[in-house]
């Protein structure tokens, strides 16, 4: 079996966004993520450039890879031209190839993603649609988007959009051609072996937690979905 | 010869094609605005006739999925591909794209397959596989606002309004938010590079309004990703939000323009959240801060209905920017439907003041 390091050094992403950082932790003054939680990239580029597999293994276990945001704010300000949201994203692929992400709360919610954008992408051509997005899930939304959302058949209308039509347009139904070239993209490319690995290291984490596992809203997605930082559900 | 501030933008140039663009939707704009899209495309081809198309076939770019660390790269990449495949397909050479997100994913991959030519020839044999496409690389590869930048002067003859409130003859005060991946990925992409991008500030100065320069200009709305599609993990997004906000209320400004979807949706929507939770607004007298993409003004000042462009699907009521604005509208019609048809009107929130 590879090591963790051979594994992350094939990320281009990994090489691109590591070169030699001095840890000045500009990354972390300019971060969004550093500001409402304790979040350190420039703690994580020097974990990671200290070459140490088992540090690198607990950080791939870790909650502090899902914090970064990837708004890519640390690219533009490092003097050294790394970026810690490559290796970020890098540590995340391998997180989830190495079934590591399981290990962490919020690793553990990969799933969540997975079930909502992830699916609607196959489903619907795009990761977000209009069916999808409720009040419950999404509480944000507000009064007029629930109001818009219910008389969407009327209002899409309205405002002049392709909704459930085929036909080019916003908000159109994508053809199964297009549905069908994204499906093999993702066989092809290692997208659908991704999904798999979320589906199967989340079933079995659902197992050992006791919580009934099949597919959709079930009671693990809700468990991971609303899951607080301090073990409350909401 | 030394730059003043507000002059530094200029050393950021980029080649914005003239016309018979392919037009690349994005996943946010279409749900939660939707009528922006094809008010964009209406002002393309009405206003200023240029050539652009609209693919039935076309797809996310999975953007999204990506950066919630979701799918691989080699599976973006070669959506990507597929993308352009179907823009030479269709006879196009220039590439627009309406989500800031999307914008930084086409320039990422274009500038991997620099720095990385393997995953160029990797991807073409992967798409080649999944689909039977080949693609040749855009000529011209812009954000959409990149489009109504390059064409503002042209915008403005053809307006029947300018950002003055027609009270006091006075500029309105406008904060320009720029999507971050508009250019803090690769500020040679974004006209003014990432500093001083001036996309949108170009626009705010040739149509009459005058620049909100406040400290939290360059912040990111908070979108975050991951840390936004989690309802546990959404106190990251609101939090960057409200820290832009309070920094921008002393300066009372009187209207946001935003070009990314996912900004315009946060800076929206956040300030119903933040009157909610925390009693705060923004706005005047109990109302929000009227938050708009470019084309929404643009569609405005050109004399469109509020209500035929959709500015009714926005949570912070715009009727107060519009009355500065002098813009006639007919408050009856907003909540109609299709045929005019009473469809009921949404809830009023408790705090924030809603029309």
């Amino acid at each position: 079996m590879q090591g963790l390091y051979e594994q992350l050094e094939k990320d281009v992403r990994y090489k691109e966004g590591m070169k030699a950082c001095m840890n000045c932790g500009v990354c972390t003054a300019i971060c969004p993520a550093a500001e409402v939680s304790d979040y350190d990239p420039r703690m994580v580029m020097n974990i990671v450039q200290e070459r140490d597999e088992q540090e690198l293994e607990k950080l791939l276990k870790s909650d502090t890879i899902w914090r970064c945001g990837e708004c890519l704010s640390c690219k533009t300000r490092c003097p050294r031209g790394n970026v810690p949201c490559y290796v970020i994203q890098a540590l995340r692929a391998l997180s989830i190839e190495t079934g590591f992400f399981i290990e962490s709360e919020q690793g553990r919610k990969q799933l969540a993603i997975k079930r909502t954008v992830g699916d609607h992408i196959l489903k619907y051509g795009y990761c977000i649609y209009i069916d999808e997005v409720d009040l419950e899930t999404y509480p944000e939304q507000g009064p007029v988007w629930d109001w818009m959302r219910k008389n969407r058949n009327s209002m899409m209308k309205r405002l002049g959009t392709s909704y459930s039509e085929d036909r080019s347009g916003t908000l159109r139904n994508t053809t199964q051609e297009s549905l069908n070239d994204l499906k093999r993209i993702f066989d092809e490319t290692g997208g659908t072996g991704r999904f798999e690995k979320i589906e199967k290291y989340s079933s079995e984490k659902a197992k050992e937690l006791g919580k009934e596992f099949s597919s959709g809203k079930d009671e693990y997605w809700k468990f991971v979905y609303n899951k607080q930082e301090n073990g409350n559900n909401p | 010869m030394k730059l003043k501030r507000n002059e530094i933008w200029t050393a950021y140039q980029k080649d914005i094609a003239d016309d018979k663009y392919y037009f690349a939707r994005s996943c946010i704009r279409q749900n939660i605005f939707p009528a922006a899209e094809n008010l964009y495309l209406n002002i393309l081809r009405d206003v200023l006739g240029k050539d652009i198309y609209d693919d039935a076939r076309q797809t996310t770019c999975t953007g999204i999925a990506y950066h919630s660390g979701l799918i691989p790269m080699e599976t973006i990449m070669t959506v990507v591909a597929r993308q352009f495949a179907l823009m030479n397909q269709a006879g196009y050479e220039n590439f627009v794209v309406s989500c800031v997100t999307s914008f930084g994913i086409y320039i990422e991959m274009l500038e991997t397959w620099k720095h990385f030519p393997e995953t160029e020839e990797k991807t073409r044999k992967a798409l080649k596989r999944a689909t039977g496409m080949t693609f040749t690389i855009p000529k011209n590869l812009v954000h959409a606002s990149d489009v109504i930048y390059k064409f503002r002067k042209e915008i403005a003859a053809q307006s029947k309004y300018r950002l003055i409130n027609k009270n006091t003859g006075e500029p309105l005060k406008v904060v320009d938010h720029v999507g971050c991946h508009y250019a803090k990925i690769f500020p040679s992409h974004g006209l003014g590079g990432a500093e001083y991008p001036y996309v949108l500030a170009g626009m705010i100065d040739e149509w009459g309004g005058e620049q909100v320069d406040y400290p939290e200009r360059r912040h990111c709305c908070g979108f975050g990703f991951r840390q936004y599609l989690l309802k546990s993990n959404r106190g990251y997004s609101v939090s960057n939000s409200k820290k832009k906000f309070d920094s921008m209320l002393p300066y009372k400004p009187d209207l946001i323009i935003a070009n990314c979807p996912g900004c315009t949706f946060f800076l929206d929507r956040w300030q119903y959240v933040i009157a909610g939770q925390a009693g705060i607004t923004y706005g005047e007298n109990g109302y929000g801060i009227p938050v708009l993409t470019y084309e929404e003004i643009a569609g405005l000042l050109l004399g469109h209905d509020p209500w035929d462009i959709g500015l009714q699907s926005h949570q912070v009521s715009v009727e107060p920017l519009l009355d500065k604005l002098g813009i006639n509208y007919n408050p009856e019609m907003k909540y109609k439907g299709q045929d005019g048809e009473d469809i009921g009107t949404p809830e009023h929130p408790e705090v924030l003041k809603c029309y």
